[in-house]
């Protein structure tokens, strides 16, 4: 159940909503960023043996 | 063993595969567990009404704001001193997240200055030096991307992050420094006297430990992410010769 924030609700709120949307975005393009550049990596090495 | 094993790219990723699924999840348990506790479980103070509970990410995330620079320092200076890739680019990973904390801390600031002290900003010592700390966090990063060669990037982002660290200091001991400004003392001190009280104390710890291992665990992860960036360029740069002598065509140092 929600806490009562009485007047200063939307300070509270606003506070913890823009740290989930920032820490949510730069967990999410670390992640992506990582497994397209692992990606990559395994595609330039298979392609390092067949050349071999 | 050695700590110095782990400059070894190969070593380094090989133990992060393994202590990373551990980070993650400690970081999910610590961070859920503190602010849970702190938003649902403490009472109202009796001067800041519920804005206090704000405090549960504005000091962690201003902690690792400043932490992060010192150790994007510690990492610089391995480089410089010691010319070990695996630090620079450590130091460079972990600035994303030193500066994602800063905005944190800047943003959660404004916001619960507002009602306490009347203002979103003042050009309060404290408040000002961090200000400059995110510019020098945007600075590094900027001065990153726009070097293309890798290790000419690293030297000179050493030499802007040993000049930021007086920022990152002044960020910390400002109010200590100038008896003035609106921003209050350490709400966290080893004199036990000096601390803000236990029903926050305890989830307020709690937060902190989640901060610290989430930025522990995306630093080591975009750690990897840029060992792994730059075995790729390598690797391309090794065939782009390769292919280039199989064609006849000459290339100057490709032995």
């Amino acid at each position: 159940m929600m806490p009562e924030l009485g007047k200063y609700a939307v300070a509270v709120l606003s506070a913890y909503g823009a740290t989930a949307v920032l820490l949510v975005a730069l967990i999410a393009v670390t992640l992506l960023r990582g497994r397209r550049v692992r990606a990559e990596m395994q595609r330039t090495e298979a392609r390092g043996r067949t050349d071999a | 063993m050695s700590l110095w094993e782990y400059a070894n790219p190969v070593k380094f990723l090989r133990l992060s595969e393994r202590v990373l699924p551990w980070l993650w999840g400690l970081a999910v348990l610590c961070l859920a567990g503190g602010l849970i506790w702190g938003f649902f479980g403490t009472p109202d103070d009796y001067r800041q009404g519920s804005t206090v509970k704000i405090i549960y990410i504005h000091v962690p995330a201003a902690l690792m704001a400043i932490n992060g620079w010192f150790m994007m320092l510690v990492a610089s200076l391995v480089w410089l001193i010691r010319r070990h890739h695996v630090s620079a680019l450590a130091a460079k990973a972990a600035a994303p997240v030193g500066v994602t904390m800063t905005l944190i801390a800047l943003i959660t600031g404004a916001v619960w200055g507002q009602p306490m002290w009347g203002t979103w900003w003042a050009w309060d010592p404290r408040l000002t030096s961090f200000l400059i700390l995110f510019l020098f966090y945007l600075g590094y990063m900027a001065l990153w991307s726009a070097i293309e060669d890798p290790d000419t990037a690293a030297d000179l982002t050493s030499v802007l992050c040993l000049v930021g660290s007086v920022f990152a200091v002044l960020s910390r001991y400002a109010v200590n420094f100038w008896n003035q400004g609106l921003h209050q003392g350490a709400s966290l001190s080893l004199d036990a006297e000096k601390n803000v009280a236990d029903v926050f104390y305890h989830p307020l710890l709690l937060s902190i430990a989640g901060f610290v291992l989430l930025f522990l665990a995306l630093v080591l992860y975009r750690t990897g992410t840029e060992i792994r960036v730059r075995r790729t360029r390598a690797l391309r740069a090794r065939q782009g010769s390769g292919a280039g002598q199989g064609a006849g065509a000459p290339q100057e140092g490709s032995a």
